[in-house]
């Protein structure tokens, strides 16, 4: 137990100081080589360093590395060569804008690791009644999940410090929620997802100096997806996710398709004269989680970011409940 | 929907799982599984439905006030 105590204070402040040092770091050499994006969001249109994934993916790396070299698995190496693909995926659809069915078709090629290396079980198990065996179902389910959890994050990041702080809150609750299931290896695995989330939410947060990009956003909701399967908690997982799934399916049922945001006919949101949001009344807006919220009134991007964080902890809180109930049958 | 998640569970685990679906011969076990796949997925197709209507009536009465 000490042991595993000590591998956990080091792979967390591994995943940290990485992020938190190296961030800074990126954040100039993007703006010397003027690879910036407008925030459309803040007064006056201010430029923001993007991508930040590479900060990220290096955080995750050191760590998950050091946990392999400590104790080698398939779980872990399943994860660092998923992440590590969707990275590259995310990185692609940065520098050049490429269609809206390239990335969960691409995403679905970067589970193959978890399939070849035997890194997953063939049980889905449920809360109350016990798990069910899917033996080539549950193959399928590899398949499809992690592009859904890829682009659940991506499809959240569209506010100042959301996708980092919202993807902190869900993978320490599936932390949490690991330990309570006694699945020490994989609940120490998951803990560079949550440091990595923090610490680069300090410079992601309002007013963000630096976007995750897709390369940073589909790479975290990658190695959530691969966590939940290696450690088959997929409905513990998915319950943590549940403000961000709803805001991909409000999204999808409107617009009917898989597209981009920038291939959108008309902004969900716009902006008041204080340049708060406000939720547009054109009907061909789709419907997302931020539009919902703010169909009470206008409110501040922070305000917005906040109101998410809220409905991420409920969300946490209810996955932490759903794992006491594996328990019970 | 944390409710539909754990209620779906329940009905498959609980009602679909146990079916068992003969009658196809050597092909047996893959209609058997085919048949149980087709009513998870229009378990799902039903849950996202009512989700959707759910969805529109709260945005609607929302964007109202």
């Amino acid at each position: 137990m000490l042991d595993r105590t000590i591998t956990a204070i080091i792979v967390s402040a591994i995943a940290f100081v990485t992020v938190y040092t190296l961030t800074p770091i990126l954040i100039k050499s993007l703006e010397r080589r003027k690879i910036v994006v407008k925030d459309y969001n803040r007064v006056g249109g201010a430029m923001v360093a993007r991508p930040g994934g590479p900060s990220i993916l290096a955080g995750i790396l050191s760590s998950e590395l050091v946990l392999y070299t400590l104790s080698p698995s398939p779980e872990i190496l399943a994860i660092i060569l998923t992440t590590s693909f969707a990275f590259l995926v995310g990185l692609a659809d940065d520098k050049k804008v490429l269609g809206g069915w390239f990335k969960p078709v691409a995403l679905a090629a970067t589970a193959i690791p978890i399939i070849v290396l035997g890194a997953h079980d063939y049980h889905l198990a449920f809360p109350l009644f016990g798990a069910v065996k899917i033996p080539l179902l549950y193959l399928a389910l590899i398949i499809v999940m992690i592009p859904i959890t890829g682009n659940t994050i991506n499809s959240i990041d569209v506010l100042n410090g959301v996708a980092s702080g919202f993807m902190t809150i869900a993978s320490f609750a599936l932390t949490i929620s690991l330990f309570i299931i006694h699945n020490y290896d994989i609940a120490l695995a998951s803990l560079p997802l949550g440091f990595v989330s923090l610490a680069f939410y300090k410079y992601h947060k309002f007013p963000s100096r630096i976007f995750p990009g897709d390369s940073g956003a589909v790479m975290l909701g990658a190695m959530y997806g691969t966590i939940a399967i290696v450690g088959h908690v997929e409905v513990i997982a998915a319950v943590a996710l549940l403000p961000a799934v709803i805001n991909s399916f409000l999204f999808l049922s409107s617009v009917k398709r898989i597209i981009e945001h920038r291939q959108l006919k008309a902004n969900p949101v716009i902006h008041t004269e204080d340049f708060k949001l406000m939720a547009t009344t054109e009907k061909a807006a789709p419907v997302t989680l931020v539009r919902l919220i703010l169909a009470h009134g206008p409110m501040t991007e922070k305000e917005v970011g906040f109101a998410i964080f809220k409905l991420a902890l409920f969300s946490a809180a209810l996955s932490i409940i759903t794992a006491f109930m594996m328990g019970i049958r | 929907m944390w409710v539909m998640i754990i209620a779906g569970g329940g009905i498959l685990i609980s009602i679909i799982a146990p079916i068992s679906f003969h009658g196809f011969g050597k092909y047996s076990d893959f209609f058997d599984s085919g048949i149980k796949a087709a009513i998870a997925i229009l378990l799902v197709v039903t849950w996202i439905f009512i989700m959707s209507k759910i969805k529109n009536w709260i945005f609607q009465k929302q964007i109202k006030h």
